[in-house]
């Protein structure tokens, strides 16, 4: 099938199609290689990248709940220094966006890794400042707009790639949040992270996740995610990467509509590890069915009059 | 470094040819899959998913049998809870959703291997058993008599076959550790591996007395898991050689690089 609708083009990334997948639920894109097309995903957000390895939370990192799951990783992952040495030129081969997805526990932490991936073969970089599962970092750089506004500055200073800010939904204002953001200079914004969340057995009395608390993703925390992208949508002029609960092409057309300019698939990868192809075929079908030219006509273009 | 995963993976519908209590909450379930019968290796596991809206996760098991001729895999579970509840209530004509062949398995090159398995944990085994084709003896341990089915499903398999229960209904009283030191020590005793599939405490107890008789020992772990394919890192572990991935690297392990 020709990708043609769906061709995109967002802050100088080509993307054959609009249709990512999202941090932590992709792995670095080559465990998925058996059942997706790489170079078809609009990009690749791989998992998040700290300056020095980090082993990640102890206990139970996983459980599922009514339409959904909940997660408390802890951001492992072997460090920048062994993602540019080793697993950079190993993936290089798929011919896909690469999006490094970086967290750090200080403002000038993020320049520097922003710097450091300032490399050929990462596409943009993606300032994870909404990790609800780690204590240092993560969510307070996410939830206070000139925390999140220095640290896309810093971002900015350091590299010529694109900035994608990734917004934190634990926040009482996300509107406020994205446009300090989209001042300080912001290239595009992804929107959402989990949902901080919380299970309890009621045999042991006992938390199911070994961090207690965990970040809920899922089919669950679609509406909520719907939401915050049409708020937002409306306040910024920068395109939009929605995100949180797309497990089928209909759920990607409503980000679409609420004003994303591209969506990406996080939790569904493991319902269904090839959901991202099935999600390119249904938008085709949709589009031509509907005589809609291109994706693009579709952006924004909820009625709410 | 780890070696490139050489088997195709494959994430189908698959229909139910057979699902059967062999005892109470414990299922067998066979579906056609022939591209993950033709591949799977002993020790390996899918990945299962309910086909309806309302589960987010799969659930791992282990092959615990394949038929190439009939492109036919047979797993072997106990319903303890949602997930496997809904598994037990799918009938033959239904689908359920298998993705695999997943990890790495059993070392298969070895000339005598003891088999030791507890509870769920000897139902992979019982593919390493029909893989070895009679050269594999089996030590399995149970809590009473009851659990005992297994017997039956390894008779056919060739080998010689070790019982014992918690009760002493059946074999030796007390666990498989009790047995295991006299087994490795018989006169006759030729063994040259022990593989292990069961509850961790067993499996630590096991790998400490091959440890002790010199002889290599591969532990299968559990762990709660995502994706299934080495990205979510829901099942990382701490071993010898750093951190690992359940569902990638193991299940199966040499048990010295993770009972550390
Ligand atoms: C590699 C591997 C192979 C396995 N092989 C078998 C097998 O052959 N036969 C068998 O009966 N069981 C096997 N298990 C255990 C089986 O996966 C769990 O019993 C099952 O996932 C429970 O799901 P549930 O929804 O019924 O239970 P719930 O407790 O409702 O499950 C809640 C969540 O926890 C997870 N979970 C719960 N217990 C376990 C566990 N022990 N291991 C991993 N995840 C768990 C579930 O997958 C689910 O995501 C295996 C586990 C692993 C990791
Ligand atoms: C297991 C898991 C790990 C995640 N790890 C990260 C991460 O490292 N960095 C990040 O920015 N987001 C991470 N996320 C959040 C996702 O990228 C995504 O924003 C969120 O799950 C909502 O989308 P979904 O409902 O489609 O999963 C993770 C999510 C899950 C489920």
């Amino acid at each position: 099938m020709s990708d043609e609708r769906l061709h995109m083009e967002l802050c100088g990334i080509r993307m054959q199609t609009p249709v990512l997948t999202a941090s932590g639920t992709f792995g670095f894109g080559e465990e998925f290689a058996d059942f997706v097309d790489l170079s078809r995903l609009g990009g690749v957000m791989v998992k998040g990248t700290t300056r020095k390895p980090r082993r990640g939370n102890d206990g139970v990192r996983i459980t599922e709940t009514p339409m959904g799951m909940l997660n408390c990783i802890g951001l492992e992952n072997p460090g920048v220094e062994v993602f540019l040495n080793e697993t950079l030129p190993r993936i290089k081969k798929y011919q896909m966006n690469v999006i490094v997805n970086i967290s750090g526990a200080t403002v000038e932490e993020y320049g520097e890794l922003a710097g450091m991936l300032d490399v050929d073969g990462v596409a943009a970089i993606e300032l994870n400042v909404s990790c609800p599962n780690v204590r240092e970092g993560g969510i307070v750089f996410g939830t206070d707009p000139k925390a999140a506004a220095a640290v896309v500055r810093a971002a900015k200073a350091n590299t010529r790639k694109p900035v994608i800010l990734k917004l934190s939904p634990n926040v009482t204002d996300i509107v406020s949040i994205a446009k300090a953001c989209e001042a300080a200079g912001a290239d595009m914004l992804s929107l959402i992270n989990t949902l901080m969340g919380m299970e309890i057995n009621i045999e042991t009395r006992r938390p199911t996740l070994g961090n207690i608390t965990g970040g809920l993703s899922g089919p669950c925390v679609k509406p909520v995610a719907v939401r915050m992208v049409w708020q937002v949508a409306q306040a910024v002029h920068i395109p939009i990467i929605g995100m949180g609960g797309i497990h089928c092409w209909q759920d990607a057309v409503e980000f679409f509509l609420a004003g994303a300019s591209a969506v990406a698939v996080g939790t569904a990868n493991f319902t269904e590890p090839g959901v991202t192809m099935q999600i390119c075929d249904g938008l085709n079908d949709y589009l031509e069915k509907h005589n809609i030219a291109h994706i693009a006509d579709l952006i924004g273009k909820v009625e709410t009059e | 470094m780890t070696l490139p995963n050489l088997t195709q993976k494959v994430s189908i519908a698959a229909e139910i040819t057979t699902q059967a209590e062999l005892a109470e909450k414990v299922y067998s379930l066979s579906v056609r899959a022939p591209e993950i019968a033709a591949t799977a290796q002993p020790g390996q596991f899918v990945q299962l998913r309910i086909l309806e809206p309302s589960f987010t996760l799969r659930r791992p098991v282990g092959v615990a049998a394949v038929d190439k001729q009939r492109g036919e895999v047979t797993f072997i579970y106990r319903a303890i809870g949602r997930g496997t509840a809904a598994l037990a209530a799918l009938m033959p004509g239904e689908s359920v959703g298998v993705l695999g062949p997943l990890g790495h398995g059993f070392g298969m090159g070895y000339s005598h291997p003891l088999l030791v398995g507890g509870g769920m944990g000897l139902s992979p085994l019982l593919y390493v058993a029909a893989a070895y084709a009679g050269k594999a003896d089996v030590l399995m341990g149970g809590k009473t008599a009851d659990e005992l089915f297994w017997t039956e499903l390894f008779a056919p398999l060739g080998g010689r076959t070790f019982i014992t229960t918690d009760d002493g209904s059946l074999g030796t009283k007390g666990f498989t550790t009790t047995l295991l030191p006299d087994l490795l020590e018989a006169k006759d005793a030729s063994y040259d591996a022990v593989l292990v599939c069961g509850p961790e405490i067993m499996m630590r107890g096991v790998a400490k007395i091959a440890a002790a008789h010199g002889l290599p020992c591969e532990v299968s772990l559990e762990k709660r898991m995502g994706c299934g394919l080495g990205a979510c890192l829901s099942c990382s572990i701490d071993t010898a050689h750093g951190r690992r991935k359940v569902c990638k690297d193991g299940p199966v392990f040499p048990a010295e690089e993770v009972f550390l």
